[in-house]
C-alpha cells in the first residue's frame, strides 16, 4: 500500500517568535524555517512501515509557498519516494488543507495517511481529524505506537490519563505524538539523491478547493509579560515564601 | 445562541474540564449538554445539576462507551441541527472529536480558546503561547475547544436541567476499542491541582525523581508534572508532561525543579499564578518567568525543603 505523509513548513521550534508591531501576525521575515517536528515523526513512521514491508511507497505532500519545496526535499532525503507540492502563497486553514489532502487521497488511494498531531505555529490540532471525517475513514490520533496487520492498523494513543489502544480498518488516518519514534537524519548522499526524486507542483485550484479563510485574524498580540521575580538565598527563605503563599 | 457542550466523563462522574467549558458556553447563550456513553444515566443526572444548564442529551449506547470519534461525531452532527455552537474541553477527548465534527459540518474549528470577545470573536494562543490571536469566525455554526485553565469552573450544584434520551446511528463500524493503560495516581489531577511540583532532566533517573519530587509533592498536596526531557528519559509516564504538546496547567503555585524552561515547556505553565524555580544554572530561561527563584543544587535543596515543610 501507499502511505501519504503531509508535511508543513513552519518556524523552527528553537526560534522564539516575535509579534509584529502592527499586530497583524508573527514576523517570519528572515526567520529560520524547518519541517514541523511532528511531521518528521510522521515521515519516519511511514519509512519504518515501508522498511517492514507493510508499505510500498511513501508520498510526501505539502501545501504552502514555493519554499515548502525545501521541506519536501527534506522528506525525500529522509527516504520518501516522491513528493507533491500544492503551491499557494495564501495561508491555508486546516479545513482547506484537509480538503486538498482528501482530493489527493482520492487520486492516490493510500492505505494510510500519517500526519503530525499539530503544527507548532497555529497549534490547531485539526487537520488529521478533519481529513478522516471528509474521507469517512477512521482516525488514530496522538499515536504512540502503530502496527499494521492485514487490513487493519492498531494504534496505541496517548490520552490524558495514560494510553489507549484502538483498532482501525484500513484505509485509516493516523496522527503522530512525540514519542512514536526518533526521526532519522538525512545523510549527505541521500540529500543529493533527493534532488532527483520526482516532485510535482500543483495548485489548490487543480483540486477544486477554495482556500478562502473562514476565520479572520482580527489582531495578534504579545502575551502578557510576567513581572520580574526575586531570588531567594536559601531554603529557609523559600519556606517562608511558601508559607506566605499559604501552601505550606 | 444555543450551545451544545460535550460532557467529559469516566462513566461515573463529570470531569472538571467540562465545568470550565460550561462557563465558556454560558457566555455565548443557552447551555445544553451531551452525555454519551454506556450505562451513564448517573452522569447525566449529575450533569443536569451543573449551574446554568438547560437540557441534557443522554445517548446511552455501547457504541459510545469509549468515546470513539467515528461513532460520536455523527451523533453530535445530528444534534447540531438544533444548536448554533458545539464546545468541547481541549482535552485529548475533545481534541479528537471536535475537528471531526467541524469537518462534517464544513466549518473551521476554533481551537483551545482562552477568551470570548463577541458572539463570533475568540482569543487563542498560537506559536506555543508566544502570541495571542483574536479571530472572528464567518461560519454559520461554531465548533470550539476550550482551554480549561482559562475559564472558571461552573458550580457543579444548583442547576435544574432536564435529561432527555437521544439516539444516534451507533457504531460506524470503522474502529474498535482494544484496551487502555491508565496511570493510577492518588495525587491531585494535574490539570486541576492548586499546586504542582514538576521535575526535569536534572533529576537523573526514575528512582531519583520519585525519591525527591514525590515526597515534596505529598507535603504540599500537589500534583506532579514533568518536562518533556524527563518523560523522554523514562523518569515518569507521558501523561505527566506539561507543555505545548502535553498538558496545559495554571495552578496557584508551580514549582519547577531542574527544568531549564524551554519555549515548549513554558507554553504549558506560564499562566500559573506563582512560579517557583529551583535550578543550579542561574542563567536558565526558567528564571525569566519565575516569581521566586533559588539557585543551587536540587539534590541538596529539595530534601532540605521537604524536611522543613
Amino acid at each position: 500500500m501507499k502511505i501519504l505523509v503531509p508535511v508543513k513548513r513552519v518556524i523552527d521550534y528553537n526560534v522564539k517568535p516575535r509579534v509584529k508591531a502592527d499586530g497583524t501576525g508573527v514576523d517570519l521575515a528572515n526567520v529560520k524555517m524547518s519541517m514541523n517536528p511532528f511531521d518528521e515523526i510522521a515521515v519516519e513512521e511511514a519509512l519504518r512501515l515501508r522498511e517492514k514491508g507493510a508499505a510500498t511507497e511513501v508520498i510526501a505532500v505539502s501545501v504552502g509557498p514555493a519554499k515548502a519545496t525545501e521541506t519536501l526535499r527534506t522528506a525525500l532525503a529522509m527516504g520518501a519516494d516522491r513528493a507533491i507540492l500544492v503551491q499557494t502563497d495564501d495561508e491555508v486553514e486546516p479545513l482547506a488543507v484537509a480538503k486538498i489532502l482528501k482530493a489527493i487521497a482520492d487520486a492516490e488511494a493510500p492505505g494510510l495517511v500519517i500526519l503530525g498531531k499539530q503544527a507548532i505555529d497555529d497549534d490547531s490540532n485539526q487537520t488529521g481529524q478533519m481529513l478522516a471525517a471528509l474521507m469517512g475513514r477512521p482516525q488514530g490520533t496522538f499515536a504512540n505506537e502503530v502496527t499494521v496487520e492485514g487490513d487493519s492498523v492498531t494504534v496505541k494513543r496517548e490520552i490524558d490519563g495514560g494510553l489507549e489502544t484502538v483498532k482501525l480498518s484500513l484505509p485509516a488516518i493516523v496522527t503522530t505524538d512525540l514519542r512514536l519514534n526518533e526521526p532519522r537524519y538525512a545523510s549527505l548522499p541521500n540529500i543529493m539523491k533527493a534532488k532527483s526524486k520526482p516532485l510535482d507542483t500543483k495548485s489548490p485550484a487543480d483540486y477544486g478547493v477554495d482556500t478562502a479563510p473562514r476565520l479572520k485574524t482580527v489582531k495578534v498580540n504579545e502575551p502578557p509579560v510576567r513581572q520580574a521575580g526575586i531570588k531567594v538565598a536559601d531554603v529557609d527563605e523559600l519556606v517562608g515564601k511558601l508559607k506566605a503563599l499559604g501552601i505550606a | 445562541m444555543k450551545t451544545l457542550v460535550l460532557v467529559e466523563h469516566d462513566n461515573s462522574s463529570v470531569k472538571d474540564a467540562t465545568l470550565s467549558t460550561v462557563t465558556a458556553a454560558s457566555k455565548l447563550g443557552e447551555v445544553h449538554l451531551l452525555v454519551a456513553g454506556k450505562g451513564c444515566a448517573g452522569v447525566a443526572d449529575a450533569a443536569a445539576k451543573i449551574a446554568g444548564v438547560g437540557k441534557v442529551h443522554l445517548a446511552d449506547d455501547a457504541a459510545y462507551e469509549h468515546q470513539l470519534a467515528e461513532n460520536l461525531a455523527p451523533l453530535i452532527v445530528d444534534l447540531m441541527g438544533h444548536h448554533d455552537a458545539f464546545l468541547a474541553p481541549a482535552t485529548t477527548t475533545g481534541k479528537n472529536v471536535a475537528p471531526r465534527v467541524a469537518a462534517l459540518l464544513d466549518v473551521m474549528q476554533v481551537s483551545e480558546i482562552i477568551g470570548i470577545e463577541g458572539d463570533k470573536t475568540f482569543v487563542r494562543p498560537i506559536y506555543a503561547g508566544n502570541a495571542i490571536a483574536t479571530v472572528e469566525s464567518s461560519d454559520p455554526k461554531l465548533v470550539i475547544t476550550v482551554r480549561g485553565t482559562a475559564f472558571d469552573k461552573a458550580a457543579s450544584e444548583g442547576g435544574a436541567g432536564t435529561v432527555e434520551a437521544v439516539s444516534g446511528a451507533g457504531d460506524a463500524g470503522l474502529s474498535t476499542f482494544q484496551g487502555s493503560e491508565l496511570a493510577k495516581s492518588e495525587r491531585p489531577e494535574l490539570t486541576s491541582a492548586k499546586v504542582i511540583v514538576s521535575g526535569g532532566r536534572a533529576l537523573k533517573d526514575s528512582e531519583t525523581f520519585k525519591e525527591l519530587i514525590f515526597p515534596l509533592a505529598d507535603k504540599l498536596n500537589a500534583g506532579v508534572g514533568a518536562s518533556r526531557a524527563a518523560v523522554d528519559a523514562g523518569y515518569v509516564p507521558n501523561d505527566f508532561q506539561v507543555g505545548q504538546t502535553g498538558k496545559i496547567v495554571a495552578p496557584e503555585v508551580y514549582i519547577a525543579v531542574g527544568i531549564s524552561g524551554a519555549i515548549q515547556h513554558l507554553a504549558g505553565m506560564k499562566d500559573s499564578k506563582t512560579i517557583i524555580a529551583i535550578n543550579k544554572d542561574e542563567d536558565a530561561p526558567i528564571f525569566q518567568v519565575a516569581d521566586i527563584g533559588l539557585v543551587g543544587d536540587l539534590f541538596k535543596i529539595v530534601p532540605e525543603l521537604t524536611g522543613k515543610l
